[in-house]
């Protein structure tokens, strides 16, 4: 009887990078990660009751700007912390050995946890958003209701037009491309964490790391004005700006939603521009990754 | 004792480390001109060409640096602002204004930071300082009470500097003129680049010709202008707009048979005691107005 014939083992299976991105999603449900996005809840419910004194133009721009900061942050934080703790944990729970003692190269094990990390990110996202615009949504109705009260004696013009400017000032679309800047800027900074962690001695080490670098990379784009700028004379200030110019990502480019908050819209060429880059810097950092993992110790 | 054979070169650490740095530097070198034009877009579409100059960097200070660092500008803007609201409830005008210049230098492109701002100078700490009575003097008031006008006008000029693409700040910057320093053609040509762009309100090119028609010297321009007003329609056809067309026909001698005939009944009806406005007034407005927002 002959025997069954071994499956033929293929170089990249989409397959197995899902099973590793869904499990490492598991993984940080089980850590309960989630239970930062009560207290996002609670600072805009918070913020929300603390922003009646203010008029109404002050009172939605102060909600925009507090629930888009805290989804930066949050996304920020979630993002390094999540990915810091992966590669050390798996080979504390012996689990790294495991995946990779199967015919799972290593670049489908740092792709499917990167993935995870995204997938995460994403929930995260959409439920920070949908929370956001339903605390935008019932202020709305408040200060609706208000201008209504207070409309007695107007012509019905005078009414639509206050209700108008009410609205108008509330939800815009453009905070959609905002909201999707914010998501791609945290996807970059969890590559980033990806790669460092490949590296680095401790978790600690990574998340240090990593914040450093969030930090320099906001000040990049200045670095990089002075270098290729007239203003700096000296060969070692020169090579130094150029060292942060070239190796550190330019993470002032993904903070569009402070302008879209402000009023101004973005164009759609410039959005995908930007949406591009990041998705590149995503896979540069995933790949330098792969370079230091491939070789790596274990 | 047999030594280890060498690992291959693809294993030493060196040279991992150096094909991750030659990786970093080539991609960086390939973004470079990328990240530069896409900046120069960014420039373009939010500040209009305009780059942040050094003595903005400067006004920015530690404080806009540190927001920076992190990119966290607005919520820095928001701390800020929230704080000059809690000043503004204790009449701390002098701090208000050193926040409000924090705000704005952090958030140069939100609008309501400049309007609101101004605002605040403008007409609540002009109208403090009036009646400050910490400061026996009349006329020691009275020039605290117009710095701060200047003041209002000071912020608006730099948020126009910022902002030269919406109709808002001009329209804020014509009120100031006309209601606190009495510059009427100065707010008549504020009114008149507000009305020039296309989600303007229609009564700037009402207020406009108003402002027009109280300054000396102009009224032939003035009275043209609420002319065509006039000819658009009923739309155009409000109270104020037939008072003044009315009194410059009188002023400039229009022959009667090129006269609009203007009913008694689209005049403004004049309060009890009260006789029709033709003039500009002199004094100034001691009231606090309730708001930036004009009424047409």
């Amino acid at each position: 009887m002959d025997s069954p014939s071994p499956a033929k083992h293929v170089f990249f299976s989409p397959a197995r990078v899902w099973a590793i991105a869904t499990n490492t999603l598991l993984e940080l449900f089980r850590l309960k990660v989630f239970y930062f996005l009560l207290i996002f809840a609670l600072l805009l419910i918070g913020s929300s009751a603390f922003m009646i004194e203010f008029n109404f133009q002050e009172q939605f721009q102060l909600l925009k700007d507090v629930s888009l900061g805290s989804m930066s942050i949050f996304t920020w934080l979630l993002s390094v912390l999540a990915t810091a703790m992966l590669i050390p944990k798996d080979i504390e729970d012996r689990t790294l050995y495991t995946i990779l003692a199967k015919p799972v190269p290593r670049f489908e094990y740092l792709i499917g946890k990167l993935l995870g990390i995204l997938l995460l990110l994403l929930i995260s996202t959409i439920v920070m958003s949908v929370i956001f615009v339903l605390a935008l949504y019932g202020r709305q109705q408040y200060v609706l209701a208000e201008t209504m009260r207070g409309s007695v004696g107007m012509t019905p013009d005078q009414i639509q037009e206050n209700l108008r400017e009410v609205r108008n000032a509330t939800f815009t679309w453009s905070l959609i491309p905002g909201i999707i800047m914010i998501y791609i800027k945290a996807a970059l900074c969890a590559s980033l964490t990806l790669f460092i962690s490949t590296f680095a001695s401790s978790s600690i080490f990574t998340i240090m790391v990593s914040v450093a670098i969030y930090f320099i990379g906001h000040l990049q784009g200045i670095a990089r004005d002075y270098w290729l700028g007239s203003a700096t004379t000296g060969a070692l200030p020169r090579v130094f700006l150029a060292l942060v110019a070239l190796i550190f990502p330019d993470f002032q480019l993904f903070n569009l939603v402070d302008d879209i908050v402000a009023g101004n819209s973005i164009s759609l060429i410039l959005f995908a521009k930007t949406a591009a880059l990041g998705g590149l810097y995503t896979f540069i950092y995933l790949l330098v990754s792969y370079f230091v993992f491939a070789s790596k110790e274990l | 004792m047999p030594s280890l054979p060498p690992r291959p070169l693809r294993q030493r650490t060196w040279f991992r480390f150096a094909q991750v740095a030659a990786v970093l530097l080539i991609f960086g070198a390939v973004r470079l001109p990328i990240e530069v034009r896409l900046n120069n877009e960014y420039r373009e579409a939010f500040f209009h060409g305009a780059k942040l100059n050094l003595s903005l960097r400067q006004q920015i200070g530690q404080l806009g640096f540190l927001a920076a660092l992190g990119g966290f500008r607005a919520l820095v803007a928001d701390g800020l602002w929230i704080q000059a609201h809690i000043d503004w409830t204790r009449t701390e005008w002098g701090k208000m204004l050193f926040l409000f210049n924090n705000v704005t230098a952090l958030q140069p492109r939100n609008l309501m930071f400049w309007e609101m701002s101004a605002w605040h100078m403008a007409y609540n700490a002009s109208a403090y300082a009036l009646d400050d009575t910490s400061q026996p003097r009349l006329a020691l008031r009275l020039k605290h009470q117009h710095e701060y006008f200047l003041v209002g006008k000071g912020i608006l000029e730099r948020g126009i500097e910022n902002n030269p693409d919406h109709y808002n700040l001009y329209e804020a910057l014509g009120n100031i003129l006309r209601d606190k320093l009495q510059d009427h053609l100065g707010a008549s040509i504020q009114f008149a680049k507000a009305s020039k762009f296309p989600d303007s309100p229609t009564y700037e090119e009402r207020f406009s010709a108003y402002e027009l028609s109280y300054t000396p010297g102009r009224e032939r321009e003035a009275y043209d202008e609420l002319l065509r007003l006039y000819k658009e329609g009923d739309k155009e056809r409000l109270p104020t707009l037939c008072s003044r067309l009315n009194y410059l026909q009188e002023t400039l001698n229009i022959p009667q048979s090129q006269r609009i005939k203007i009913p008694e009944s689209m005049l403004p009806r004049p309060h009890p005691g009260q006789t029709p406005a033709t003039s500009p007034t002199t004094t100034q407005p001691a009231t606090i107005p309730t708001g930036p927002s004009p009424t047409p």
